[in-house]
């Protein structure tokens, strides 16, 4: 078989970044795989299906510092992000966050993001592999006015799970009062951490971003919880995948608009109508007359996965589009994937039965039908009891 | 008499008189970490030595699996096509993928004895 130890993520650099806290994960048995330029672990002895298994019934913590904290400065900051994406900014209340993506003339996503109101400043967070480009971006496109600042000296972590609210009530007092897609700044064993009730895996948890030099204790105090396991990169990718969330470089991209990536929910009212963000007359055209390709879930018949470059054909073997995400999920207990399909193929079948596609596996094509996403049911805390 | 034989591939090779009982070792079953997906060739299917011949997937990736021996496969092992996580927990005994009926026994010198495949192992952790 081919050399099992061969990783798929991220590319050989001669020398790779860590963040504050690849000594612990090393320490943890951490699996260590290059990944968005840092040296991170993909999984610890848990293994990927155990650390899966375990965010889905209690709390998984994740390192992600190697995603792009930035915080952007000035009276006009809303305004000013609102020119170069099409998201509500200048309507977030203290307090609160949306996603959002940085679009280009094409309306293609450079990238996507989470953007928090802190009250004082606007907070962004972007993916890894694109926090240089984004930074770059962002310098040369807004005005002077808005100044642009790259938290280097923050890490930033993330609890995830139904136990995650115990753990933080009982580190960081205040913090259950959160619902989803709002933060507030805390302190965490002393250190000044801004938490936000939102995450990457479809369940209830929280992102901490604390400074460096306090993140491998504050990190350490999680894990000392029992409820807590560390998660490394692989589980990171499973669960998301099940949530239906889109991974930029792979769902989305330059060249997908996020009307074709059914992120059409992101884009409110007021944006559609008034533009005003980079590629708005393709975004609006499309809003109008529907895309030509739309991104679906999709769910395989039988047991085989189907991974990205997957090509996707229609009932007549006529191919209509590729799997952008493809693999096994856990807690589905089955093979799943995401990709792009012509638009009349985009929806699940008009009499119950679900839309007929193939897929193209080691040259045979397998029954599978495109499938509502999240293909787990959500776990975010909206304000009700749970 | 059998004797038990490797593949630089990690694969593993039980061959007694003119049958081989093929799985992958327990080094590639650690290193693949939880299998979730295992295809096996149909019985009666003639390969050549080095065709692709099986696949085992785990989360992140999918392996190909090689054939360490020209023949003809005589049995699969639905137990692991049923149920992956077999592989994981017993990859040289009830993991096994699947039976050939070797047609080159020639081609067995190519193969590895357990001191040379446990040292390439060395080699490579």
């Amino acid at each position: 078989m081919n050399n099992p130890s061969d990783t798929t993520t991220g590319d050989e650099t001669g020398s790779m970044l860590t963040t504050p806290l690849h000594a612990l994960q090393v320490a943890l048995g951490g699996k260590m795989v290059p990944f968005a330029g840092y040296e991170m672990a993909v999984s610890f002895p848990l293994g990927v299906m155990g650390e899966h298994n375990h965010t889905r019934a209690r709390a998984g913590l994740f390192d992600v510092s190697h995603m792009g904290q930035v915080r952007l400065h000035g009276d006009n900051a809303a305004t000013a992000l609102e020119s170069l994406l099409p998201g509500d900014i200048q309507g977030l209340a203290p307090g609160a966050m949306r996603y959002s993506q940085l679009t280009n003339d094409q309306g293609g996503i450079i990238d996507d993001l989470m953007v928090t109101n802190t009250g004082d400043h606007l907070f962004l967070v972007v993916n890894g592999a694109n926090k240089v480009g984004d930074l770059d971006h962002m310098q040369s496109a807004l005005p002077g006015a808005t100044t642009i600042e790259h938290c280097t000296e923050h890490a930033l972590l993330a609890l995830q799970g139904p136990a995650a609210v115990s753990v933080m009530a009982r580190l960081a007092p205040g913090v259950e009062a959160l619902v989803f897609m709002t933060a507030m700044a805390v302190t965490i064993g002393g250190a000044d951490c801004y938490v936000s009730r939102s995450g990457y895996t479809g369940e209830d948890g929280f992102e901490i971003s604390v400074p460096n030099s306090a993140a491998e204790n504050v990190a350490r105090a999680l894990l000392a919880e029992d409820e807590v396991e560390a998660i490394g990169l692989g589980a990171r990718d499973s669960l998301r995948l099940e949530a239906g969330l889109c991974l930029h470089g792979h769902d989305i991209d330059t060249t997908t608009t996020p009307i074709e990536a059914a992120l059409n929910w992101s884009v409110p009212k007021r944006r559609r109508q008034d533009g005003g963000f980079p590629g708005a007359d393709v975004i609006q055209a499309q809003l109008r007359d529907g895309p030509a390709r739309k991104r679906v879930g999709i769910l395989p018949d039988g047991r085989a996965p189907a991974r990205e470059g997957t090509i996707i054909q229609d009932a007549n073997g006529v191919d209509i589009g590729a799997v952008t995400s493809g693999g096994f999920g856990p807690s589905l207990g089955g093979p799943l994937a995401m990709g792009y399909v012509v638009a009349e193929h985009a929806t699940l079948g008009q009499t119950g039965t679900d839309s007929a596609l193939g897929l193209v596996v080691r040259g045979k094509s397998l029954p599978a039908r495109v499938a509502k996403m999240p293909f787990v049911p959500a776990g975010y805390f909206r304000g009700q009891s749970n | 008499m059998s004797a038990l034989y490797f593949s630089e591939d990690h694969e593993w090779l039980l061959v007694e008189g003119d049958i081989g009982t093929c799985g992958i070792t327990e080094f590639a079953q650690e290193q693949l970490g939880d299998i979730v997906y295992v295809e096996l060739p149909e019985v009666g299917r003639n390969v050549a030595q080095s065709d692709e011949i099986a696949v085992v997937e785990s989360v992140k990736a999918a392996s190909e699996i090689y054939a360490p021996v020209s023949g003809d496969v005589t049995e699969s092992n639905e137990d692991v096509a049923d149920d992956p996580a077999k592989v994981n927990a017993d990859a040289m005994g009830d993991g096994w993928f699947f039976k050939i009926r070797i047609s080159e026994p020639a081609e067995l010198e190519s193969l590895m004895d357990k001191a040379a495949y446990d040292a390439l192992v060395a080699g490579q952790s």
